[in-house]
């Protein structure tokens, strides 16, 4: 039998959800907030904001982050911008179509309310920026400006150049530092978490392990906050920077939390490709580039002459041919996948035949050199920096990669984990981009939870536990804890095998993006379900931990790590293999329509697949959420 | 197209701790694509030091995409190498050729101890945003977005001082380990517009302050703005300085919310 998940989503009609909840739920009062400890976990936009916003209601907070300042968080990457249902362009914008996007977008699973909410406080999140002096793009009258982003048709993007992500992350860093000058938020930097704890069946208080150090400590606190982001970088080389990792999340997940659909990962499909074996990352190139941009591949594979003397009818403009009508602007799933087919096929560009081209030729023939220039002129020169060739006379060679993580930590309406006390904000939730998440949504959703969400949803956790004795360090649950997670590092060190960390992580991501990465199959994952406990076994046998535990030791910091991507992948193939449909950027191909898209099952999985774990990912149970969709209707995502 | 680079000699400097003193230490690398990345050098060269039951050289990074500021290292005597505007994640390897010889250091600045091998703390840096670098407003309190109307050439001025990444390059490339250009970025952020003015002189007062408890003084050598990734304008400078001068006079007087 499965469990049953409550996501506690409020009575009413959906517009009015919100706004009642925020009527009835417990307050506690301003001179009680000082009695209650708050633990948050990671500094990006959405556990600084809330961090920020929890300080200066009053609570103690204590944040943590495993960077030198919380200003390094890999929020601060995002390029494009952050929406908002504001509506100043006048072109027919509303916080309804701003759902309706975003519900579509996520093809239609995710839940109705909690998309609602989030589209609803979209406009208070753009007050609060420009008030804290994001300076955000505007028009020459003073007003902001607005851009347009993929599905949608309105311009409801905003934006500060190509650093949104580091603009709002740094106003949110901002709000941090100063509560943590006032006294507010006390600040552990370069400190990880390596445990959650959880004293008869609510959260106390979390391990952790100081990176300077090495020493584990233990933290007590009437709730706790993760907001570690997501863990795109299971499939190692991803968009991710590089310390990005799911061992929060995973701990949580060990500790009872479940974790709700990790099959769903997006790909993104205009990155720089890989360049030779050693690459570390990938770089991500905007979207806004296939405005402009022709993709193609030789038709003929076995081409040799220089690309810029391939006569056009030797050229396959694949979107083109098979989207007519979106080309070069199908979706990011679709033009991922038609881009793999050929590089499968043999067809790839470049050194290693990796990539496919994003060519400007006509563009810089029609607009001239200077308009193209004033557009990507920035993109241009960091792809020429990262590729060593020149955009404006050679085409750009592009390949998908893993950018984002839909999946995460199974909250409730209230933000709140299967754990009493212990909540899940930003991307390492799961909350509300369903299967497939919108451009310019990642930054929208990390503030409406950090600074419009957790604040209410946190009260009425505590307001009931007023005076009441909360578990110290010394109880024996932190002194296990404490003890376990010393073992383990203890036990890296001592495996005294010929691998590195970085050489496992190597493997373990490619069995993950071949089988579990842009198309999945049943024999595909079934294959990395035997493949992937075996490796597991070897890093278990023969890893390779130089260094010590008393000091900095940046390998056994990623020895960690890896231990818990190997063991989240498993559970990704498990939960891609259950889910016997194609949804988002979860593409199974045995489920798609003629056209070659994604083809849903909505009677049989129109739910948030919820993961409990069993003490083994291959044993885990996989407990189900109903969707119930009241205001929208189940539609199919056509791109004709 | 890919080459490869071959013999690199590396002289890095290794310390192991705090309170070591610390020496340099020479490595080879018998071969690398120039297509890598610095940082994926030393990566390489890291797999290779474990291969051999050695400690890996200690530095930090992270997004290796030029934003996050985390990386850092002098490159032969250079803060994040040779090429301008070019964060050391972003610098590569066909920026050198085969046979060179790399000195790779950390960030020598007093502010910016060294923690271990190439690894500084900079929370100094930390201290001067607490100081001051914020608009306090409220979570929840604030007016719609358009109601203040900030013209373009402001809010432009305004996002390139923004830009900052905090890296430090400019402490380490300067002869004096001044934070000038770090905190008068931030200064001239927030100073330059409107939501910023209530606070104006207190923030460039106990910013200032706050950094001269740490770092050197400036004394306009402009290093700094060379050195930056961002290409800050040494011009920030010479606002907050106007600032702070303003402020010593406001604020002695008490007319600063004027």
């Amino acid at each position: 039998m499965s469990t049953q998940l409550n996501s506690k989503i409020p009575a009413g009609p959906l517009g009015d959800k919100w706004a009642s909840y925020k009527e009835d739920v417990k307050l506690v009062n301003p001179n009680n907030k000082r009695k209650f400890k708050v633990i948050v976990v990671g500094t990006g936009l959405a556990g600084a904001s809330a961090a920020a916003t929890l300080a200066e209601l009053g609570y103690q907070v204590d944040a943590f982050t495993f960077h030198d300042s919380p200003r390094r968080a890999h929020s601060i990457a995002a390029q494009g911008g952050i929406n908002a249902a504001k509506n100043y362009q006048g072109d027919g914008d509303s916080v309804h179509r701003l759902f309706y996007d975003t519900i579509k977008g996520g093809d239609f699973r995710s839940r109705e309310a909690n998309v609602h909410r989030l589209a609803e406080v979209s406009v208070n999140i753009i007050d609060q920026m420009v008030a804290q002096g994001v300076p955000f793009a505007r028009e020459y009258g003073g007003l902001l400006d607005n851009r347009s982003f993929g599905g949608a048709q309105v311009s409801r993007t905003f934006y500060a150049r190509g650093q949104t992500g580091q603009q709002l992350l740094l106003g949110a860093y901002q709000q941090l530092a100063r509560q943590i000058g006032l006294g507010g938020v006390r600040l552990f930097n370069r400190t990880e978490l390596v445990d959650v704890v959880t004293v008869e069946g609510r959260a106390a208080g979390i391990v952790v392990r100081d990176l300077m150090t090495g020493e584990v400590t233990s933290h007590a606190a009437h709730a706790v906050v993760l907001a570690t982001g997501g863990y795109g970088n299971a499939f190692f080389l991803s968009t991710n920077a590089m310390a990005c990792n799911v061992t929060a999340a995973w701990r949580a997940h060990r500790k009872g939390a479940y974790f709700a659909n990790p099959c769903y990962t997006q790909i993104h499909p205009t990155c720089i490709p890989q360049s030779d074996e050693f690459q570390s990352k990938l770089t991500l190139m905007s979207e806004s580039l296939r405005n402009d941009g022709r993709v193609w591949v030789p038709k003929n594979p076995d081409e040799s002459r220089r690309v810029v003397d391939i006569p056009e009818e030797d050229r396959d403009y694949y979107l083109e041919r098979l989207y007519p009508s979106f080309g070069n602007l199908a979706p990011r799933d679709i033009s991922s996948r038609a881009a793999k087919r050929l590089v499968d096929k043999g067809q790839g560009v470049g050194p290693l035949k990796n990539g496919v081209y994003l060519d400007f030729a006509d563009a810089i023939a029609r607009l001239g050199k200077d308009v193209v220039e004033e557009r990507y002129g920035n993109l241009f020169e960091m792809y020429e920096r990262i590729a060593g060739e020149n955009p404006y006379d050679m085409p750009m060679r592009i390949y998908p990669a893993s950018h984002y993580t839909m999946g995460g930590l199974w909250v409730d309406y209230e933000l709140m984990t299967s754990i009493p006390g212990l909540y899940a904000a930003g991307e390492a939730n799961f909350s509300d981009h369903g299967a497939n998440r919108l451009g310019a949504s990642a930054l929208m959703q990390g503030l409406s939870d950090g600074y419009f969400v957790l604040p209410y949803t946190i009260g009425n956790y505590l307001a009931p536990m007023l005076n009441k004795a909360i578990p110290s360090v010394d109880h024996p649950e932190f002194k296990a804890a404490e003890l376990a997670a010393r073992e383990r590092f203890n036990g890296y060190l001592n495996i005294g095998g010929t691998r590195s960390p970085d050489w496992f992580h190597r493997e373990v991501g490619k069995i993950i993006w071949d089988y579990c990465g842009m198309e999945r199959t049943e024999q595909g994952l079934e294959k990395a379900l035997s493949e992937l406990p075996a490796l597991y076994d070897e890093f278990k046998k023969d890893l390779r931990v130089t260094g010590s535990g008393e000091s900095l030791n940046q390998t056994l910091e990623k020895a960690g790590r890896v231990d818990d991507f190997f063991q989240l992948g498993m559970l990704m193939c498990r939960d891609a293999l259950e889910r016997q449909e194609s949804c988002g950027g979860h593409f199974r191909s045995e489920y798609q329509t003629e056209e070659g898209e994604a083809l849903r099952d909505d009677d049989k999985f129109c739910h948030v697949a919820a993961w409990e774990w069993s003490g083994d990912p291959m044993t885990a149970k996989r407990n189900v959420e109903e969707l119930e969709f009241e205001n929208v209707h189940l539609a199919t995502r056509s791109y004709k | 197209m890919s080459n490869h680079l071959k013999d690199i000699i590396l002289k890095i400097w290794r310390q192991n701790g705090p309170q070591d003193s610390g020496r340099f230490e020479t490595y080879k690398v018998d071969e690398i694509s120039d297509e890598a990345s610095f940082l994926e050098m030393l990566d390489y060269l890291n797999e290779q030091l474990i291969t051999e039951g050695k400690e890996a050289i200690v530095f930090d990074h992270d997004c290796r995409e030029g934003i996050c500021g985390t990386c850092s290292l002098m490159i032969n005597g250079q803060a994040h190498g040779p090429e301008r505007s070019t964060a050391t994640c972003q610098l590569h390897m066909r920026k050198f050729s085969s046979g060179a010889e790399i000195v790779i250091e950390p960030w020598r600045a007093a502010a910016f101890p060294i923690i271990k091998d190439l690894m500084v703390d900079r929370s100094a840096f930390d201290r001067i945003i607490e100081s001051g670098g914020f608009i306090t407003s409220v979570t929840g309190g604030a007016p719609d977005a358009n109601l203040i109307p900030i013209p373009k050439p402001v809010a432009d001025s305004a996002m390139d001082s923004a830009a900052c990444i905090g890296c430090g390059a400019c402490v380490a490339a300067c002869p004096n380990g001044a934070a000038n250009l770090f905190t008068s970025a931030k200064i001239a952020h927030l100073n330059s517009l409107p939501q910023g003015q209530a606070e104006r002189y207190k923030r460039a007062e106990s910013m200032i302050e706050k950094m001269d408890e740490f770092f050197g003084s400036c004394t306009n050598h402009g290093e700094c703005e060379s050195a930056c990734p961002k290409e800050i304008s040494i011009d920030v400078i010479a606002l907050a300085n106007a600032d702070y001068r303003k402020a010593k006079l406001k604020n002695k007087k008490f007319i600063s919310r004027i």
